[in-house]
Protein backbone atom coordinates (compact mmCIF):
# COMPACT_ATOMS: atom_id res chain seq x y z
CA UNK A 1 0.00 0.00 0.00
CA UNK A 2 1.35 3.39 -0.88
CA UNK A 3 1.83 5.97 1.81
CA UNK A 4 -1.13 8.08 0.69
CA UNK A 5 -3.42 5.06 0.60
CA UNK A 6 -2.26 4.05 4.06
CA UNK A 7 -3.02 7.47 5.43
CA UNK A 8 -6.44 7.58 3.79
CA UNK A 9 -7.18 4.13 5.22
CA UNK A 10 -6.26 5.31 8.71
CA UNK A 11 -8.45 8.34 8.19
CA UNK A 12 -11.36 6.09 7.27
CA UNK A 13 -10.85 3.74 10.23
CA UNK A 14 -10.71 6.68 12.64
CA UNK A 15 -13.86 8.15 11.17
CA UNK A 16 -15.78 4.87 11.36
CA UNK A 17 -14.70 4.37 15.01
CA UNK A 18 -15.93 7.82 15.92
CA UNK A 19 -19.21 7.33 14.12
CA UNK A 20 -19.73 3.97 15.84
CA UNK A 21 -19.06 5.56 19.22
CA UNK A 22 -21.50 8.33 18.40
CA UNK A 23 -24.20 5.92 17.31
CA UNK A 24 -23.70 3.75 20.40
CA UNK A 25 -24.03 6.63 22.81
CA UNK A 26 -26.99 8.23 21.05
CA UNK A 27 -28.60 4.81 20.75
CA UNK A 28 -28.20 4.13 24.48
CA UNK A 29 -29.69 7.50 25.31
CA UNK A 30 -32.70 6.82 23.11
CA UNK A 31 -32.99 3.34 24.60
CA UNK A 32 -33.01 4.70 28.16
CA UNK A 33 -35.44 7.50 27.44
CA UNK A 34 -37.56 5.14 25.34
CA UNK A 35 -37.73 2.56 28.13
CA UNK A 36 -38.79 4.99 30.82
CA UNK A 37 -41.27 6.60 28.43
CA UNK A 38 -42.73 3.25 27.41
CA UNK A 39 -42.92 1.86 30.92
CA UNK A 40 -43.57 5.07 32.82
CA UNK A 41 -45.78 7.26 30.63
CA UNK A 42 -48.99 5.24 31.21
CA UNK A 43 -48.57 5.80 34.97
CA UNK A 44 -47.67 9.45 34.76
CA UNK A 45 -50.76 11.14 36.10
CA UNK A 46 -51.38 14.57 37.54
CA UNK A 47 -51.86 12.83 40.86
CA UNK A 48 -48.27 11.54 40.70
CA UNK A 49 -46.78 15.00 40.71
CA UNK A 50 -49.31 16.85 42.83
CA UNK A 51 -49.86 14.57 45.81
CA UNK A 52 -47.94 12.87 48.56
CA UNK A 53 -48.15 9.10 49.09
CA UNK A 54 -51.40 8.12 50.77
CA UNK A 55 -51.74 5.01 52.92
CA UNK A 56 -51.05 1.99 50.78
CA UNK A 57 -49.29 3.95 48.03
CA UNK A 58 -46.52 1.39 47.95
CA UNK A 59 -48.97 -1.43 47.34
CA UNK A 60 -50.55 0.36 44.43
CA UNK A 61 -53.09 2.65 46.06
CA UNK A 62 -53.64 6.41 45.79
CA UNK A 63 -51.07 9.15 46.07
CA UNK A 64 -48.06 10.64 44.31
CA UNK A 65 -44.45 11.51 44.80
CA UNK A 66 -44.60 15.27 45.35
CA UNK A 67 -42.70 14.68 48.60
CA UNK A 68 -39.76 13.22 46.66
CA UNK A 69 -39.89 15.82 43.87
CA UNK A 70 -39.78 18.68 46.36
CA UNK A 71 -37.23 16.93 48.56
CA UNK A 72 -34.88 16.37 45.63
CA UNK A 73 -35.31 19.90 44.31
CA UNK A 74 -34.60 21.44 47.73
CA UNK A 75 -31.65 19.18 48.31
CA UNK A 76 -30.06 19.63 44.89
CA UNK A 77 -30.68 23.37 44.67
CA UNK A 78 -29.34 24.22 48.12
CA UNK A 79 -26.38 21.84 47.82
CA UNK A 80 -25.43 23.13 44.37
CA UNK A 81 -25.70 26.73 45.56
CA UNK A 82 -23.51 25.97 48.58
CA UNK A 83 -21.00 23.97 46.53
CA UNK A 84 -20.74 26.83 44.02
CA UNK A 85 -20.35 29.39 46.78
CA UNK A 86 -17.54 27.35 48.34
CA UNK A 87 -16.01 25.78 45.22
CA UNK A 88 -15.64 28.85 43.00
CA UNK A 89 -13.55 30.79 45.55
CA UNK A 90 -11.33 27.73 46.04
CA UNK A 91 -10.60 27.50 42.31
CA UNK A 92 -10.07 31.23 42.05
CA UNK A 93 -7.67 31.12 44.97
CA UNK A 94 -5.69 28.25 43.47
CA UNK A 95 -5.47 29.89 40.05
CA UNK A 96 -5.07 33.58 40.78
CA UNK A 97 -3.56 33.89 44.24
CA UNK A 98 -1.37 30.81 44.53
CA UNK A 99 1.75 30.83 42.38
CA UNK A 100 1.53 28.37 39.51
CA UNK A 101 3.36 25.12 40.22
CA UNK A 102 3.71 25.71 43.94
CA UNK A 103 3.35 22.87 46.41
CA UNK A 104 0.01 24.18 47.67
CA UNK A 105 -1.41 24.32 44.16
CA UNK A 106 -0.25 20.84 43.17
CA UNK A 107 -1.30 19.30 46.47
CA UNK A 108 -4.75 20.88 46.42
CA UNK A 109 -5.42 19.86 42.84
CA UNK A 110 -4.39 16.29 43.59
CA UNK A 111 -6.63 16.35 46.65
CA UNK A 112 -9.63 17.51 44.65
CA UNK A 113 -8.95 14.91 41.98
CA UNK A 114 -9.12 12.23 44.65
CA UNK A 115 -12.23 13.74 46.25
CA UNK A 116 -13.80 13.89 42.79
CA UNK A 117 -13.38 10.16 42.41
CA UNK A 118 -14.58 9.02 45.82
CA UNK A 119 -17.95 7.23 45.55
CA UNK A 120 -20.88 8.96 47.17
CA UNK A 121 -21.53 6.11 49.62
CA UNK A 122 -18.20 7.00 51.26
CA UNK A 123 -19.32 10.59 51.63
CA UNK A 124 -22.60 9.26 53.02
CA UNK A 125 -20.82 7.04 55.53
CA UNK A 126 -18.52 9.84 56.69
CA UNK A 127 -21.35 12.34 56.92
CA UNK A 128 -23.41 9.75 58.78
CA UNK A 129 -20.76 9.18 61.41
CA UNK A 130 -20.32 12.94 61.72
CA UNK A 131 -24.06 13.33 62.18
CA UNK A 132 -24.15 10.66 64.87
CA UNK A 133 -21.32 12.43 66.65
CA UNK A 134 -23.06 15.80 66.37
CA UNK A 135 -26.43 14.36 67.29
CA UNK A 136 -28.15 15.18 64.01
CA UNK A 137 -30.61 12.58 62.79
CA UNK A 138 -31.21 11.65 59.18
CA UNK A 139 -32.68 14.82 57.72
CA UNK A 140 -32.74 17.24 54.84
CA UNK A 141 -29.89 19.09 56.57
CA UNK A 142 -27.80 15.91 56.72
CA UNK A 143 -28.44 15.33 53.03
CA UNK A 144 -27.54 18.90 52.11
CA UNK A 145 -24.24 18.64 54.02
CA UNK A 146 -23.37 15.33 52.34
CA UNK A 147 -24.33 16.38 48.83
CA UNK A 148 -22.56 19.71 49.21
CA UNK A 149 -19.36 17.88 50.17
CA UNK A 150 -19.90 15.56 47.22
CA UNK A 151 -20.37 18.35 44.69
CA UNK A 152 -17.64 20.77 45.85
CA UNK A 153 -14.89 18.77 44.07
CA UNK A 154 -16.99 18.79 40.89
CA UNK A 155 -17.30 22.56 40.98
CA UNK A 156 -13.64 23.05 41.91
CA UNK A 157 -12.29 20.79 39.17
CA UNK A 158 -14.62 22.11 36.45
CA UNK A 159 -13.93 25.76 37.27
CA UNK A 160 -10.24 24.93 37.53
CA UNK A 161 -10.23 23.52 33.99
CA UNK A 162 -12.04 26.65 32.82
CA UNK A 163 -9.57 28.96 34.55
CA UNK A 164 -6.71 27.15 32.86
CA UNK A 165 -8.12 28.35 29.53
CA UNK A 166 -7.72 31.99 30.58
CA UNK A 167 -4.68 33.39 28.77
CA UNK A 168 -1.76 34.58 30.91
CA UNK A 169 -2.12 37.91 29.11
CA UNK A 170 -5.31 38.66 31.00
CA UNK A 171 -3.50 38.50 34.33
CA UNK A 172 -0.59 40.59 33.00
CA UNK A 173 -2.98 43.21 31.69
CA UNK A 174 -5.13 43.66 34.77
CA UNK A 175 -2.03 43.61 36.97
CA UNK A 176 -0.28 46.19 34.81
CA UNK A 177 -3.35 48.42 35.02
CA UNK A 178 -2.85 48.33 38.77
CA UNK A 179 -5.59 45.84 39.59
CA UNK A 180 -5.38 43.90 42.82
CA UNK A 181 -5.55 40.13 42.85
CA UNK A 182 -9.23 40.29 43.76
CA UNK A 183 -10.00 42.63 40.85
CA UNK A 184 -8.05 40.28 38.60
CA UNK A 185 -10.04 37.35 39.95
CA UNK A 186 -13.26 39.15 39.04
CA UNK A 187 -11.98 39.61 35.50
CA UNK A 188 -11.16 35.89 35.36
CA UNK A 189 -14.71 35.10 36.43
CA UNK A 190 -16.08 37.41 33.79
CA UNK A 191 -13.96 35.65 31.20
CA UNK A 192 -15.18 32.17 32.13
CA UNK A 193 -18.77 33.17 32.96
CA UNK A 194 -20.51 31.08 30.29
CA UNK A 195 -18.62 28.02 31.48
CA UNK A 196 -19.59 28.49 35.13
CA UNK A 197 -23.12 27.42 34.23
CA UNK A 198 -21.73 24.13 32.95
CA UNK A 199 -20.03 23.57 36.28
CA UNK A 200 -23.27 24.32 38.10
CA UNK A 201 -25.17 22.00 35.77
CA UNK A 202 -22.75 19.14 36.39
CA UNK A 203 -22.97 19.66 40.13
CA UNK A 204 -26.76 19.84 40.04
CA UNK A 205 -26.98 16.67 37.94
CA UNK A 206 -24.81 14.78 40.39
CA UNK A 207 -26.70 16.20 43.36
CA UNK A 208 -30.20 15.38 42.17
CA UNK A 209 -29.28 11.92 40.95
CA UNK A 210 -27.35 10.70 43.96
CA UNK A 211 -28.75 7.74 45.92
CA UNK A 212 -25.98 6.40 48.10
CA UNK A 213 -25.13 9.71 49.71
CA UNK A 214 -28.70 10.44 50.75
CA UNK A 215 -29.57 6.88 51.74
CA UNK A 216 -27.84 7.14 55.11
CA UNK A 217 -28.13 10.85 55.71
CA UNK A 218 -31.50 12.07 54.49
CA UNK A 219 -33.73 9.14 55.29
CA UNK A 220 -37.15 9.04 53.71
CA UNK A 221 -40.53 10.46 54.52
CA UNK A 222 -43.97 10.37 53.03
CA UNK A 223 -44.61 13.92 54.20
CA UNK A 224 -43.70 17.06 52.29
CA UNK A 225 -40.29 18.35 53.40
CA UNK A 226 -41.20 21.24 55.68
CA UNK A 227 -38.36 21.42 58.15
CA UNK A 228 -34.66 21.13 57.50
CA UNK A 229 -34.11 18.89 60.53
CA UNK A 230 -36.63 16.28 59.44
CA UNK A 231 -36.11 13.34 57.11
CA UNK A 232 -37.04 14.00 53.52
CA UNK A 233 -37.86 11.93 50.48
CA UNK A 234 -35.71 12.14 47.36
CA UNK A 235 -36.55 11.06 43.82
CA UNK A 236 -33.79 8.48 43.31
CA UNK A 237 -34.75 6.76 46.57
CA UNK A 238 -38.44 6.91 45.65
CA UNK A 239 -37.60 5.20 42.37
CA UNK A 240 -35.54 2.60 44.23
CA UNK A 241 -38.30 1.79 46.73
CA UNK A 242 -41.03 1.55 44.11
CA UNK A 243 -38.92 -0.51 41.77
CA UNK A 244 -38.22 -3.04 44.56
CA UNK A 245 -41.92 -3.72 44.82
CA UNK A 246 -43.34 -6.87 43.24
CA UNK A 247 -46.56 -5.07 42.27
CA UNK A 248 -46.59 -4.06 38.54
CA UNK A 249 -48.58 -0.87 39.28
CA UNK A 250 -45.89 0.33 41.70
CA UNK A 251 -43.08 -0.63 39.33
CA UNK A 252 -44.78 1.37 36.60
CA UNK A 253 -44.87 4.34 38.90
CA UNK A 254 -41.14 3.91 39.47
CA UNK A 255 -40.60 4.46 35.76
CA UNK A 256 -42.95 7.43 35.85
CA UNK A 257 -40.83 8.86 38.67
CA UNK A 258 -37.70 8.29 36.56
CA UNK A 259 -39.43 10.17 33.78
CA UNK A 260 -40.08 13.09 36.11
CA UNK A 261 -36.44 13.09 37.24
CA UNK A 262 -35.22 13.05 33.64
CA UNK A 263 -37.61 15.86 32.78
CA UNK A 264 -36.31 18.01 35.66
CA UNK A 265 -32.74 17.48 34.43
CA UNK A 266 -33.81 18.33 30.88
CA UNK A 267 -35.31 21.62 32.06
CA UNK A 268 -32.14 22.42 34.01
CA UNK A 269 -29.96 21.67 30.95
CA UNK A 270 -32.05 23.90 28.71
CA UNK A 271 -32.05 26.74 31.25
CA UNK A 272 -28.27 26.44 31.65
CA UNK A 273 -27.69 26.63 27.91
CA UNK A 274 -29.95 29.65 27.59
CA UNK A 275 -28.22 31.43 30.45
CA UNK A 276 -24.77 30.53 29.15
CA UNK A 277 -25.46 31.74 25.61
CA UNK A 278 -26.75 35.06 26.94
CA UNK A 279 -23.44 35.54 28.72
CA UNK A 280 -21.32 35.29 25.62
CA UNK A 281 -21.80 38.86 24.51
CA UNK A 282 -18.25 40.05 25.02
CA UNK A 283 -16.46 36.75 24.66
CA UNK A 284 -13.00 37.11 23.17
CA UNK B 1 33.75 38.18 29.03
CA UNK B 2 31.72 39.39 31.91
CA UNK B 3 34.25 41.97 33.14
CA UNK B 4 34.84 43.40 29.71
CA UNK B 5 31.13 43.80 28.97
CA UNK B 6 30.45 45.76 32.11
CA UNK B 7 33.30 48.13 31.27
CA UNK B 8 31.85 48.43 27.82
CA UNK B 9 28.46 49.35 29.26
CA UNK B 10 29.92 51.89 31.60
CA UNK B 11 31.78 53.56 28.76
CA UNK B 12 28.83 53.80 26.46
CA UNK B 13 26.57 55.00 29.23
CA UNK B 14 28.77 58.05 29.65
CA UNK B 15 27.90 59.04 26.14
CA UNK B 16 24.23 59.36 26.97
CA UNK B 17 23.02 62.46 28.67
CA UNK B 18 21.39 61.14 31.79
CA UNK B 19 20.38 64.28 33.57
CA UNK B 20 17.29 62.62 35.02
CA UNK B 21 17.20 58.87 34.60
CA UNK B 22 13.64 57.72 35.00
CA UNK B 23 14.48 54.12 35.66
CA UNK B 24 17.71 52.98 37.26
CA UNK B 25 18.60 49.34 37.48
CA UNK B 26 21.32 48.42 39.96
CA UNK B 27 23.03 45.03 40.22
CA UNK B 28 19.90 43.24 39.11
CA UNK B 29 20.06 39.47 39.04
CA UNK B 30 17.12 37.26 38.16
CA UNK B 31 17.18 33.52 38.64
CA UNK B 32 14.30 31.33 37.54
CA UNK B 33 14.29 27.79 38.88
CA UNK B 34 18.02 27.87 39.48
CA UNK B 35 18.86 29.27 36.06
CA UNK B 36 20.34 32.74 35.91
CA UNK B 37 18.28 34.65 33.40
CA UNK B 38 19.66 38.13 34.04
CA UNK B 39 23.19 38.79 35.28
CA UNK B 40 24.39 41.92 37.05
CA UNK B 41 22.29 44.38 35.10
CA UNK B 42 23.18 48.03 35.62
CA UNK B 43 21.29 50.51 33.50
CA UNK B 44 19.85 54.00 33.54
CA UNK B 45 16.92 54.48 31.26
CA UNK B 46 16.42 58.12 30.31
CA UNK B 47 13.23 60.18 30.41
CA UNK B 48 11.05 61.08 27.48
CA UNK B 49 12.68 58.82 24.99
CA UNK B 50 12.23 55.41 23.50
CA UNK B 51 14.68 52.75 24.64
CA UNK B 52 14.62 49.45 22.79
CA UNK B 53 15.82 46.21 24.25
CA UNK B 54 17.15 43.98 21.49
CA UNK B 55 18.80 40.61 21.47
CA UNK B 56 18.39 37.04 20.30
CA UNK B 57 15.42 34.92 21.42
CA UNK B 58 15.74 33.65 24.95
CA UNK B 59 18.40 36.19 25.91
CA UNK B 60 16.27 37.58 28.74
CA UNK B 61 14.95 40.74 27.14
CA UNK B 62 11.30 40.07 28.04
CA UNK B 63 12.31 39.11 31.58
CA UNK B 64 14.22 42.39 31.82
CA UNK B 65 11.09 44.27 30.74
CA UNK B 66 8.95 42.34 33.21
CA UNK B 67 11.24 43.17 36.11
CA UNK B 68 10.41 46.82 35.51
CA UNK B 69 6.78 46.43 36.54
CA UNK B 70 7.32 43.38 38.73
CA UNK B 71 5.26 41.10 36.53
CA UNK B 72 8.22 38.76 36.85
CA UNK B 73 7.17 38.20 40.49
CA UNK B 74 4.47 35.90 39.25
CA UNK B 75 6.88 33.47 37.61
CA UNK B 76 7.36 30.09 39.21
CA UNK B 77 10.61 29.74 41.13
CA UNK B 78 11.85 33.26 40.58
CA UNK B 79 14.52 34.95 42.72
CA UNK B 80 15.39 38.59 42.30
CA UNK B 81 18.27 40.51 43.83
CA UNK B 82 19.39 44.06 43.27
CA UNK B 83 17.15 47.05 42.80
CA UNK B 84 15.11 48.91 40.24
CA UNK B 85 14.62 52.57 41.02
CA UNK B 86 11.74 54.43 39.43
CA UNK B 87 12.00 58.16 40.16
CA UNK B 88 14.55 57.18 42.77
CA UNK B 89 12.22 54.78 44.59
CA UNK B 90 13.17 51.13 44.79
CA UNK B 91 10.25 49.09 43.46
CA UNK B 92 11.75 45.96 45.03
CA UNK B 93 11.92 47.51 48.49
CA UNK B 94 10.16 45.49 51.19
CA UNK B 95 7.43 48.09 51.71
CA UNK B 96 6.89 48.80 48.00
CA UNK B 97 3.25 48.47 46.97
CA UNK B 98 2.97 46.36 43.82
CA UNK B 99 -0.36 47.59 42.43
CA UNK B 100 0.78 51.18 42.76
CA UNK B 101 4.06 50.43 40.97
CA UNK B 102 2.31 48.66 38.14
CA UNK B 103 -0.17 51.46 37.68
CA UNK B 104 2.75 53.73 36.82
CA UNK B 105 3.64 51.53 33.88
CA UNK B 106 1.36 50.82 30.98
CA UNK B 107 2.02 47.48 29.35
CA UNK B 108 1.43 46.82 25.68
CA UNK B 109 1.67 43.09 25.23
CA UNK B 110 2.66 40.99 22.26
CA UNK B 111 -0.83 40.21 21.08
CA UNK B 112 -3.62 42.72 21.54
CA UNK B 113 -5.81 41.42 24.31
CA UNK B 114 -9.02 43.33 24.87
CA UNK B 115 -10.75 42.57 28.14
CA UNK B 116 -14.02 40.66 27.66
CA UNK B 117 -16.15 43.81 27.78
CA UNK B 118 -17.27 46.69 25.57
CA UNK B 119 -14.90 49.21 23.98
CA UNK B 120 -15.99 51.83 26.51
CA UNK B 121 -15.55 49.52 29.50
CA UNK B 122 -12.10 48.44 28.31
CA UNK B 123 -10.83 52.00 28.60
CA UNK B 124 -12.88 52.78 31.71
CA UNK B 125 -11.71 49.63 33.50
CA UNK B 126 -8.47 51.10 34.81
CA UNK B 127 -9.91 54.41 36.03
CA UNK B 128 -12.84 52.51 37.59
CA UNK B 129 -10.65 50.19 39.67
CA UNK B 130 -8.74 53.23 40.83
CA UNK B 131 -11.94 54.74 42.15
CA UNK B 132 -13.37 56.90 39.38
CA UNK B 133 -17.16 56.49 39.52
CA UNK B 134 -18.37 59.68 37.87
CA UNK B 135 -19.91 58.79 34.50
CA UNK B 136 -19.14 62.14 32.91
CA UNK B 137 -15.50 61.97 33.93
CA UNK B 138 -15.24 58.41 32.62
CA UNK B 139 -16.77 59.49 29.30
CA UNK B 140 -14.20 62.26 29.02
CA UNK B 141 -11.34 59.88 29.81
CA UNK B 142 -12.55 57.35 27.23
CA UNK B 143 -12.90 59.99 24.52
CA UNK B 144 -9.53 61.58 25.31
CA UNK B 145 -7.65 58.29 25.27
CA UNK B 146 -9.36 57.04 22.13
CA UNK B 147 -8.48 60.33 20.43
CA UNK B 148 -4.93 59.95 21.73
CA UNK B 149 -4.52 56.72 19.79
CA UNK B 150 -6.53 57.88 16.78
CA UNK B 151 -9.35 55.46 17.35
CA UNK B 152 -12.14 57.85 18.34
CA UNK B 153 -13.46 58.57 14.86
CA UNK B 154 -13.49 54.88 14.03
CA UNK B 155 -15.39 53.68 17.10
CA UNK B 156 -17.33 56.64 18.53
CA UNK B 157 -20.66 55.22 17.31
CA UNK B 158 -20.14 51.76 18.74
CA UNK B 159 -18.57 52.27 22.13
CA UNK B 160 -20.94 49.76 23.65
CA UNK B 161 -20.11 46.97 21.22
CA UNK B 162 -17.67 44.25 22.08
CA UNK B 163 -13.99 45.17 21.88
CA UNK B 164 -13.22 41.82 20.28
CA UNK B 165 -15.08 42.90 17.14
CA UNK B 166 -12.39 45.45 16.31
CA UNK B 167 -9.67 44.60 13.83
CA UNK B 168 -6.41 43.42 15.34
CA UNK B 169 -4.67 46.74 14.69
CA UNK B 170 -7.55 48.64 16.25
CA UNK B 171 -7.44 46.27 19.22
CA UNK B 172 -3.78 47.04 19.83
CA UNK B 173 -4.51 50.77 19.75
CA UNK B 174 -7.39 50.16 22.15
CA UNK B 175 -4.99 48.33 24.46
CA UNK B 176 -2.61 51.26 24.32
CA UNK B 177 -5.46 53.65 25.14
CA UNK B 178 -6.53 51.39 27.99
CA UNK B 179 -3.02 51.51 29.41
CA UNK B 180 -2.84 55.30 29.05
CA UNK B 181 -6.16 55.74 30.85
CA UNK B 182 -4.58 54.97 34.22
CA UNK B 183 -2.09 57.80 33.65
CA UNK B 184 1.15 55.87 33.70
CA UNK B 185 4.56 57.51 33.48
CA UNK B 186 6.19 54.71 31.59
CA UNK B 187 5.02 52.59 28.67
CA UNK B 188 6.43 49.09 28.36
CA UNK B 189 6.03 47.32 25.04
CA UNK B 190 6.71 43.61 24.69
CA UNK B 191 7.10 43.05 20.93
CA UNK B 192 3.88 45.00 20.66
CA UNK B 193 3.67 44.95 16.90
CA UNK B 194 4.66 41.36 16.24
CA UNK B 195 1.06 40.28 15.63
CA UNK B 196 0.17 43.28 13.48
CA UNK B 197 0.14 43.98 9.75
CA UNK B 198 2.64 46.53 8.38
CA UNK B 199 0.16 49.43 8.33
CA UNK B 200 -1.03 48.85 11.91
CA UNK B 201 2.61 48.45 12.93
CA UNK B 202 3.40 51.82 11.44
CA UNK B 203 0.42 53.39 13.22
CA UNK B 204 1.58 52.03 16.58
CA UNK B 205 5.19 53.08 15.93
CA UNK B 206 4.11 56.61 15.04
CA UNK B 207 1.95 56.75 18.15
CA UNK B 208 4.85 55.70 20.35
CA UNK B 209 7.13 58.30 18.81
CA UNK B 210 4.46 60.92 19.46
CA UNK B 211 3.89 59.71 23.03
CA UNK B 212 7.54 59.90 24.05
CA UNK B 213 7.23 63.60 24.76
CA UNK B 214 5.05 62.71 27.74
CA UNK B 215 6.24 59.23 28.62
CA UNK B 216 9.33 57.14 29.06
CA UNK B 217 9.01 54.21 26.70
CA UNK B 218 10.81 50.90 26.89
CA UNK B 219 10.25 48.42 24.08
CA UNK B 220 11.34 44.86 23.57
CA UNK B 221 11.73 44.12 19.91
CA UNK B 222 13.36 41.48 17.79
CA UNK B 223 13.10 43.59 14.66
CA UNK B 224 16.29 45.61 14.24
CA UNK B 225 14.73 47.91 11.67
CA UNK B 226 11.97 48.77 14.10
CA UNK B 227 14.50 49.53 16.82
CA UNK B 228 16.28 51.77 14.36
CA UNK B 229 13.08 53.55 13.26
CA UNK B 230 11.64 54.37 16.65
CA UNK B 231 14.22 54.24 19.39
CA UNK B 232 16.59 56.82 20.77
CA UNK B 233 18.58 54.32 22.77
CA UNK B 234 19.28 50.64 22.41
CA UNK B 235 20.11 48.03 25.01
CA UNK B 236 21.63 44.91 23.51
CA UNK B 237 21.16 41.90 25.73
CA UNK B 238 22.97 38.64 25.12
CA UNK B 239 22.78 35.55 27.35
CA UNK B 240 21.32 37.52 30.24
CA UNK B 241 23.91 40.29 30.18
CA UNK B 242 23.76 43.82 28.90
CA UNK B 243 26.44 43.78 26.25
CA UNK B 244 25.98 47.24 24.88
CA UNK B 245 23.88 50.26 25.71
CA UNK B 246 23.95 53.51 23.85
CA UNK B 247 22.39 55.82 21.32
CA UNK B 248 20.62 53.98 18.53
CA UNK B 249 23.01 55.11 15.81
CA UNK B 250 26.05 54.25 17.91
CA UNK B 251 24.92 50.74 18.75
CA UNK B 252 23.60 49.88 15.32
CA UNK B 253 26.12 51.63 13.09
CA UNK B 254 29.23 51.57 15.21
CA UNK B 255 28.94 48.75 17.74
CA UNK B 256 31.87 48.43 20.12
CA UNK B 257 31.44 44.82 21.10
CA UNK B 258 32.14 41.89 18.84
CA UNK B 259 28.86 40.11 19.72
CA UNK B 260 26.84 43.25 19.04
CA UNK B 261 28.59 43.59 15.68
CA UNK B 262 27.64 40.06 14.77
CA UNK B 263 24.04 40.52 15.92
CA UNK B 264 23.61 43.78 14.05
CA UNK B 265 25.06 42.24 10.91
CA UNK B 266 22.61 39.35 11.27
CA UNK B 267 25.05 36.57 12.09
CA UNK B 268 23.28 35.83 15.37
CA UNK B 269 19.54 35.90 15.67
Amino acid sequence: MSNVKKRLFKEKVAKVCMQLAGITITGSLFFIVGTILYKGAPYLTWEMISETPKGGFYIGKDGGILNAILGSLYLATVSTALATAIGVPISIYLNVYVKAGSFLERFSKLLFDVLFGIPSIVYGAIAFSLMVWMGIRASLLGGIITITLLTIPIVVRTIDELLKTVPVDLKNITFSLGATQWETAKMFLRYIKPGIFTAILLAFGRAIGDVAGVLLTTGFSDNLPKYIDEPSATLPLAIFFQLSSPIPEVQGRAYASALILTFIILIIVICTHLLASRQQKHKI
Amino acid sequence: MHASTSIQTAETQDLINLSTPHIQIKDLNVTIEGKRILKDINLSIPNNSITSIIGPSGCGKTTLLKTLNRLVDDTKGVEITGSVLVNGEDIYAKDAEVTHIRKKMGLLSQKPFPLPMSIFDNIAYGPRIHGERNKEVLKQIVERQLRNVGLWEEVKDRLESSASRLSIGQQQRLCLARGLAVQPEIILGDESTSALDPISTQTIENLLVELKKDYTIVLVTHILRQARRVSDHIIFVYAGEVVEFGRTEDVLLNPQNEITKQYVKGFIS
